[in-house]
């Protein structure tokens, strides 16, 4: 420690309420990852930052909209990308992100998502998946995987988890890609180009929650990091069906879709208010 | 973008007619429709809804009207993101509103509470039909009085209105959205299927004679800016999104930075806040109008289309010779508790009529505070009360 550097400043002061810090995450959480590198790209990616909005549902992941400097909106669970579908369409200027949970943006906001997706709403939403209820104390979530043991799943989950890659192309996000903590150099570029395109873009981030699953599934935060650095495989390009997240096997990671197509906004000038395009 | 934008009505465009959003003139239309072009007349650009019987339409006549003001209409995948994108759209500043009827009320419960907690302006329209349950789809009731009142969990202040004619709905969603911009606040319109479905006569004035309230906005230097510190009359400035202010807006217990603050203290300040922009400001917020109450000894307390039952039997009473007035509610939330209890003063007693098996009536019992009688005439739903029902209890008080 003693040839550790004091630095003044961090490179995300500017974009960090630092007055909030120190966050409420857990030793060894992931989401402080993830969230710094979503921060890092949204300051490299070029776009005017009064013109951004993070926008955040409930839930540890959740928390991230009160950490950062730009206008930031905290809302209920599940119901972030409602709410951010009406900012966008009020102030079609304004670059909305939507950074959140497993739990509330596929369980409790599932629907939202699908048809935010369905719509192609010039959104990018950044998903760190954890695999839990993390704020509540460790729940089955929708993406827990099968057999793992949660507090409300003592015995083993019997429950199959969702591939969200999958559900995000099949329900028509233009951009789908999945990282995890580890690659937070690849995350954070997936992460400026979902910015700087149009349409609905879709991020999943695998993060380790230790207080939550690891505990009870024998998993030290250092064996899921090296879980992800010993199983992941990058590949771009393929179909979401084969875009696998097995933990025992293999973490399929890359880009799986860009693929534009008009957004929701463009379709409706077109079809509804001509005058206005 | 300039928030609230009030843009010119485009006339033409390619062939299509666009319509300007005052739509100045006599009109024959449904309530429904009144409130969609009184949502309109009062500068609302967005709309967030959901079908649902007996307020479709609604929905219906703001699809094809928004995009001629260059608003945006939007059909939600339901009402919970029906309310959310409303205050999403409203934070990006513009107004907004959604419509819906008791089912869609109960799911739009938990963001209307995020509403108020973020103080965040909208309309919220609900054309009431009987419930329990899915009940009565298209037949009315005013059983969503409470619900209205105390329907997000927790402890806080609302503002809903009650129209009683098409007409009233045009003029009553203006209001709501007056309400709403000044207070910021959630204000919900409480109709009923009768005055929504019903075709009467409506006005529309001029633009230049609607008087709009626009929320009050910030000033100063950006990076001292509180978005939680009340002004004189006891609400904040609004910050939009996309400003440059830097705001961070929460359901949370916040502060006047907006940060959440997770103890008792900061909860009872923001609580004295939420609560005291209305209290404090109800000689602005509270409507009510009076009919023969000069001598009244009993006084009939209603409102929306059991208003206008009442008051065919104030006068079929008075032509009997029995002393009866009525006071009918427009604002319903908050309370006219004070009305109430100087009347009780005077009087002999309150006969409510409403179309439900005793909510405002405890209101009016509870203010009445046991100086005088308080007697209901209600109805579970499905039906509007007829008058001579109304003549009977009256009979009977006397």
């Amino acid at each position: 420690m003693e040839k550790t550097k004091q630095r003044a400043e961090h490179p995300l002061d500017a974009i960090l309420r630092t007055d909030r810090i120190p966050h409420i995450w857990c030793p060894g959480c992931g989401i402080g990852t993830a969230f710094s590198a979503c921060m890092t790209a949204i300051q490299r990616s070029g776009i005017d930052l009064q013109k951004t909005v993070l926008v955040s549902g409930i839930g540890c992941s959740g928390r991230g909209a009160g950490y950062t400097r730009l206008d930031s909106y905290h809302t209920t669970h599940g119901r972030a990308i409602p709410f951010a579908t009406g900012m966008k369409l009020a102030n079609p200027e304004l670059n909305v992100v939507i950074f959140s949970g497993d739990g509330d943006l596929f369980a409790i906001g599932g629907n939202h998502f699908i048809h935010a997706a369905r719509r192609n709403l010039d959104l990018t939403v950044v998903c760190v998946n954890n695999l839990i209820y993390g704020m509540t104390g460790g729940q089955a979530a929708a993406t827990t995987p099968c057999l793992a043991k949660t507090t409300t799943t003592p015995r083993g989950n019997p429950d199959p988890p969702f591939n969200l890659p999958l559900l995000a192309f099949a329900a028509g996000a233009s951009y789908v890609a999945r990282w995890t903590i580890l690659h937070t150099r690849d995350l954070g570029k997936s992460i400026e180009e979902a910015l700087n395109r149009r349409g609905f873009s879709f991020i999943e981030v695998l993060a380790p929650c230790p207080t939550g699953y690891g505990r009870r599934n024998k998993q030290h935060p250092m064996d899921t990091l090296k879980m992800y650095q010993e199983r992941s495989v990058i590949k771009h390009g393929v179909h979401p069906m084969e875009a696998v997240l097995d933990f025992g096997s293999s973490i399929t990671l890359g880009i799986f879709i860009d693929q534009e197509r008009p957004t929701f906004s463009e379709n409706y000038d077109k079809t509804c208010r001509p005058q206005a395009a | 973008m300039q928030p609230f934008r009030i843009l010119p009505a485009i006339m033409s465009h390619e062939g299509l007619s666009m319509k300007p959003a005052v739509l100045t003139g006599e009109h024959f239309m449904t309530g429904d429709v009144a409130c969609a072009e009184g949502a309109l007349a009062a500068g609302c650009l967005f709309f967030g809804g959901y079908p649902i019987t007996p307020a479709t339409e609604i929905a219906e006549h703001m699809a094809a009207r928004l995009p001629d003001v260059c608003g945006t209409f939007v059909q939600m995948e339901d009402e919970i993101a029906a309310m959310a994108s409303i205050l999403g759209a409203s934070c990006a500043g513009i107004k907004s509103m959604t419509a819906t009827s008791g089912p869609g009320f109960s799911l739009m419960m938990e963001n209307i509470g995020l509403g108020i907690c973020t103080e965040t302006p909208c309309v919220v329209v609900n054309v009431q039909r009987a419930g329990p349950s899915t009940g009565l789809p298209t037949l009315g009731a005013q059983g969503d009085m409470m619900q209205a009142r105390w329907g997000s969990h927790g402890h806080y202040e609302i503002i809903a209105l009650a129209p009683a004619s098409p007409q009233e709905m045009f003029h009553l969603t203006i209001e709501a959205f007056n309400l709403s911009e000044t207070y910021r606040t959630p204000v919900i319109v409480l109709a009923d299927e009768v005055t929504g479905h019903l075709s009467e006569r409506v006005i529309i004035p001029e633009a230049t004679a609607i008087r709009l309230r626009n929320r009050p906005r910030p000033k100063g230097r950006k990076d001292r800016f509180k978005p939680f510190q009340p002004g004189p009359n006891g609400v904040a400035p609004m910050a939009i999104a996309g400003e440059g202010y830097g705001i961070h807006v929460t359901g949370l217990t916040h502060d006047e930075r907006g940060y959440p603050v997770m103890n008792a203290e900061t909860q009872i300040e923001m609580m004295e806040r939420l609560t005291q922009k209305i209290q404090h400001n109800l000689d602005d917020i509270l409507r009510t109008e009076t009919y023969r109450m000069e001598d009244a000894q009993i006084v009939i307390v209603s409102y929306g289309i059991s208003a206008r039952s009442s008051l065919a039997a104030v006068d079929e009473a008075r032509s009997m010779g029995l002393p009866v007035g009525l006071l009918r509610l427009i604002t319903v939330w908050p309370f006219p508790e004070r009305q109430i209890q100087m009347l009780a003063q005077r009087v002999r007693g309150f006969v409510t009529v409403e179309i439900n098996l005793g909510q405002i009536h405890l209101e009016v019992q509870r203010c009445a505070g046991g100086k005088v009688p308080a007697y209901l005439v209600g109805h579970p739903g499905g039906a509007v009360i007829q008058p001579e029902q109304i003549v009977e209890t009256l009979k009977a008080a006397f």
